[in-house]
C-alpha cells in the first residue's frame, strides 16, 4: 500500500476511534468499578506493600500489556489531572502511545511527556530519572506481582508465607547467585522491604531504579490486572532492596556515557546501528535525554 | 545514524489500515455477513458465546467478523465489550430436566425414558471433504425434527430425567444437595478466583475456560494422570427456559430460552471409611452446541474433585491452582503475547550481567587473556 500520510489517516481515525467519550463513562471504568478499586487502593496504601485481591475487569486492552496499572490510573484520575505514560521510560513507545491515547480518547485529559509537569504518570519498567516531588502518584503497570511466584507458584502457599513474614526462600535465591557467581544475578524486578514488613515485586524495573522508590514524596500504586492485585508505597515511605552486609545491594553502572546528551547518571539502553555490530547508548527516559539536549542546545545558542 | 524511536501513533493508525485490509479481502467478491456468520458458523459462534461469557449470537457473530475468524480474539472483544456492563440479577438454577432436546446420548444405558436421539451431530459423519460444498448457493431441506427444535422450552415440558437421578433412586450415585441457604456463588467476572474455590467457583471458571486447554487437561486423565474411570452419562442438547423471580413479583418468570450443552460424566469411586463405595460426578455446562467443551469440562471437574474425595493429589489436571491460573484464554494470551513488546530495559540490564560474567569466566580459565570476546 502506499505510505500514508496524515490527511489520509484522519478518517480512518474517526472511524476506530467512534466517539468513545459520549459512548463510555469517563476514563472508560463504570463509577461501580472505580469505587471497587478505590478501596482495594484505600487498603494497599494502609498495608505498604501488602497485594491486595482486587475484581481486576476485562479491558479492551490486553492482559499482561497494563490492564492492571490502566485500571489503577482510571480509578485516580480526574479530569485536571496531566497524565504520561512510558513504557520503558520513553513517552513514543508503541505501547505508551496507544494507552496515551487510550486515555486522551475516554477521558480527554490533558497529556504530557515532561515528567515535572504530570499529575499522574503511569509506567512500564522505568521510573523517570528526574525525582518526583510530593502530589505526584506514579502507576507501575505490574505482570507478576508475587515477588516469590518463581520459587513457589502456589498463591495458597505464598500468602502464608507473607503472613508469616517468612521469606527465607528470596534469601536463599539471592546466597545461591553468590555462592554460584560471586555476586547477586539479579538485574531487574529485584525485592525489596517496603516499611520493614512486606517484601513487593518493584515490577521488572531495573534494580538501577530500585533506590528511587526508597523514601520518594510520590504516591507510588501498582496494578496487576491478570493476576489482579493492586499494591502501593505510601509517600516516604522505605524501600529496602534485599541484601547481605559482605554482598550489600548494589546498583549497575556503565563505562559510557549517553550519545545524545552526554549523561553519565541515567539507565543506557544499548542500541545496534548497524550490520557490524556497532553499538551506541542512549538515556532510556526520553524525557530527560530530551531536555538534556533542549538544556545544551540553549546553552549553545547563548554563549 | 541513530534515529529515535517515533511515530508510534502513526504506525499504530497505519496498522488499523493494513488489517482493516486482510480482514475485508479481495474486495471482488462479496462481504461476510453478521447474520451468515450466525447462521452457517454457528459451532464457532457458540464457543464464542461460551468462553465470551455472553449469550448472544449476533454480538458473537460480529466479534468473529472483527477478529478475522480469530476466535480468541472474538472471545476478548466480547469479553471487552461485558466487562463495564451492569449486572440485573441471577436466574434461578437450570431445568435441565425439563429441555426440549435437540440430541440426548447415554453411554451408560442402551435404552432409558426420554429415548436416545442422535440429532445434528458430526460424530458419525465419514470425514470425507465434501466437494459438493465448493459450489456456492446451496439450499439444504429442512427437516420436520428441525420444526420442533424451534417450539419453545416451556415450563410444562414433559420431564426427560437425567441419568443421573435414575441412578439416585438406587443410591449408587454421591447426591450434590443443596448448600444450606442457598448462597449466591461468586461472580468471578467481579472478584477475583481465590484459593481454595469451592465447586460452583470452579465449575465457572471451567465454563469461562479456553476450549483446547480444558480439552488437553481432560486427556491428560485419560492417560494416567489422575484416574477417573469416566462414562458418559448423558450428553443433552436443547432449549431450556431461563427463569428469575424478581423481587416486585416474588415468584419465578420465564425470560426466554437458551440453547445449552449439558454433560453429566459418572466416575467410579472405590469409598472410604465412612463411606460405602459409590459413583461419582463430574459435571459441564455450555452455552449452545459445545459437546467437546461440555465434555471436557465434567473430566477436569470430577479430576478437581481430589481433595475432597480423599484421593491423592498427583497429576497436573487435579491441581487445583495449576488448572484454574491457566484456563483463561485472555490471560493467556495477553500475558504470553506481551513478549511482543518493548523490554529494551529487562534485557540491557541482563546483557551488562552476562558480559560481567563472561568477562569473571574468562579471567578465571585464562588470566592473561583481555576481557570480553565475541
Amino acid at each position: 500500500m502506499n505510505a500514508a500520510n496524515e490527511n489520509d489517516l484522519a478518517p480512518l481515525a474517526e472511524v476506530a476511534g467512534e466517539d468513545v467519550q459520549s459512548n463510555f463513562n469517563f476514563a472508560y471504568l463504570d463509577e461501580r468499578t472505580k469505587r471497587m478499586i478505590r478501596r482495594a487502593l484505600l487498603k494497599a496504601v494502609a498495608i505498604p506493600g501488602y497485594q491486595v485481591p482486587f475484581g481486576s475487569r476485562e479491558m479492551p486492552l490486553p492482559y499482561g500489556w497494563g490492564t492492571g496499572g490502566i485500571q489503577v490510573t482510571a480509578s485516580v484520575i480526574g479530569p485536571d489531572d496531566v497524565l504520561k505514560i512510558i513504557d520503558q521510560g520513553s513517552d513514543d513507545t508503541v505501547n505508551a502511545v496507544n494507552i496515551r491515547r487510550f486515555f486522551e480518547r475516554t477521558a480527554g485529559v490533558a497529556t504530557t511527556t515532561h515528567t515535572h509537569e504530570a499529575t499522574l504518570i503511569q509506567t512500564r519498567h522505568r521510573i523517570p530519572e528526574i525525582p518526583l516531588h510530593e502530589g505526584q502518584v506514579i502507576v507501575y503497570q505490574v505482570p507478576v506481582p508475587e515477588p516469590m511466584q518463581h520459587l513457589e507458584p502456589r498463591e495458597t502457599e505464598t500468602r502464608t508465607l507473607h503472613g508469616l513474614a517468612e521469606y527465607g526462600l528470596l534469601h536463599v535465591k539471592l546466597y545461591e547467585d553468590i555462592a554460584k557467581y560471586g555476586h547477586i544475578a539479579t538485574t531487574y524486578d529485584y525485592p525489596v522491604l517496603v516499611n520493614g514488613r512486606y517484601i513487593m515485586a518493584p515490577s521488572p524495573i531495573p534494580k538501577f531504579d530500585n533506590p528511587k522508590m526508597h523514601m520518594n514524596p510520590a504516591l507510588q500504586l501498582f496494578g496487576a490486572g491478570r493476576e489482579k492485585r493492586i499494591y502501593a508505597v505510601p509517600p516516604y515511605t522505605s524501600v529496602e532492596s534485599l541484601g547481605f552486609e559482605d554482598h550489600p545491594f548494589e546498583v549497575q553502572r556503565w563505562d559510557a556515557s549517553c550519545a545524545l546528551c552526554g549523561a553519565t547518571d541515567s539507565f543506557l539502553d544499548e542500541v545496534i546501528t548497524d550490520d557490524l555490530g556497532t553499538r551506541m547508548h542512549v538515556c532510556s527516559d526520553s524525557d530527560y535525554c530530551q531536555s538534556r539536549q533542549d538544556a545544551l542546545a540553549n546553552s549553545g545558542a547563548a554563549a | 545514524m541513530y534515529v529515535a524511536v517515533k511515530g508510534g501513533k502513526n504506525a499504530i493508525l497505519n496498522s488499523y489500515r493494513l488489517l482493516a485490509e486482510q480482514r475485508r479481502g479481495d474486495n471482488r467478491l462479496p462481504e461476510l455477513s453478521v447474520p451468515q456468520i450466525q447462521q452457517q458458523l454457528k459451532l464457532a459462534v457458540d464457543r464464542v458465546m461460551n468462553e465470551g461469557s455472553v449469550y448472544d449470537s449476533e454480538l458473537a457473530a460480529l466479534a468473529i467478523k472483527q477478529a478475522s475468524g480469530d476466535l480468541i480474539e472474538a472471545i476478548f472483544l466480547l469479553r471487552a465489550y461485558r466487562a463495564t456492563l451492569p449486572r440485573l440479577g441471577i436466574t434461578l438454577p437450570l431445568k435441565t430436566e425439563r429441555m426440549s432436546l435437540k440430541r440426548r446420548i447415554s453411554a451408560t444405558f442402551k435404552d432409558l425414558p426420554g429415548g436416545q436421539v442422535l440429532g445434528p451431530t458430526y460424530d458419525y459423519t465419514q470425514r470425507l471433504l465434501d466437494f459438493t460444498l465448493l459450489a456456492s448457493s446451496q439450499t439444504v431441506p429442512t427437516t420436520d425434527t428441525h420444526k420442533t427444535e424451534e417450539q419453545p422450552a416451556r415450563m410444562d415440558l414433559p420431564v426427560t430425567p437425567r441419568v443421573v437421578d435414575m441412578l439416585n433412586s438406587e443410591g449408587l450415585i454421591e447426591t450434590r444437595p443443596v448448600p444450606p441457604g442457598d448462597p449466591d456463588p461468586v461472580d468471578l467476572t467481579r472478584e477475583p478466583l481465590r484459593f481454595p474455590a469451592v465447586r460452583a467457583t470452579r465449575l465457572q471458571n471451567l465454563a469461562r475456560g479456553d476450549e483446547g486447554f480444558l480439552l488437553a487437561m481432560a486427556y491428560s486423565t485419560q492417560r494416567g494422570y489422575a484416574h477417573s474411570h469416566p462414562f458418559v452419562g448423558e450428553v443433552r442438547l436443547g432449549q431450556v427456559a431461563l427463569e428469575i423471580v424478581p423481587e416486585e413479583l416474588g415468584f419465578a418468570i420465564s425470560m426466554g430460552d437458551i440453547e445449552i450443552t449439558e454433560c453429566e460424566m459418572v466416575n467410579q469411586f472405590a469409598g472410604s471409611k465412612t463411606e460405602p463405595p459409590q459413583f461419582t460426578r463430574g459435571y459441564g455446562l455450555a452455552f449452545g452446541h459445545s459437546e467437546r467443551k461440555a465434555m471436557a469440562m465434567s473430566l477436569v471437574d470430577r479430576a478437581l474433585r481430589a481433595d475432597e474425595l480423599g484421593e491423592p493429589i498427583e497429576s497436573p489436571a487435579q491441581m487445583e491452582e495449576f488448572v484454574l491460573s491457566h484456563s483463561d484464554s485472555l490471560e493467556a494470551s495477553g500475558f504470553v503475547q506481551h513478549l511482543k513488546l518493548p523490554h529494551y530495559v529487562d534485557f540491557q540490564s541482563e546483557l551488562e550481567l552476562i558480559r560481567k560474567m563472561r568477562a569473571a569466566a574468562s579471567q578465571a580459565t585464562n588470566p592473561a587473556a583481555p576481557g570480553v570476546t565475541a
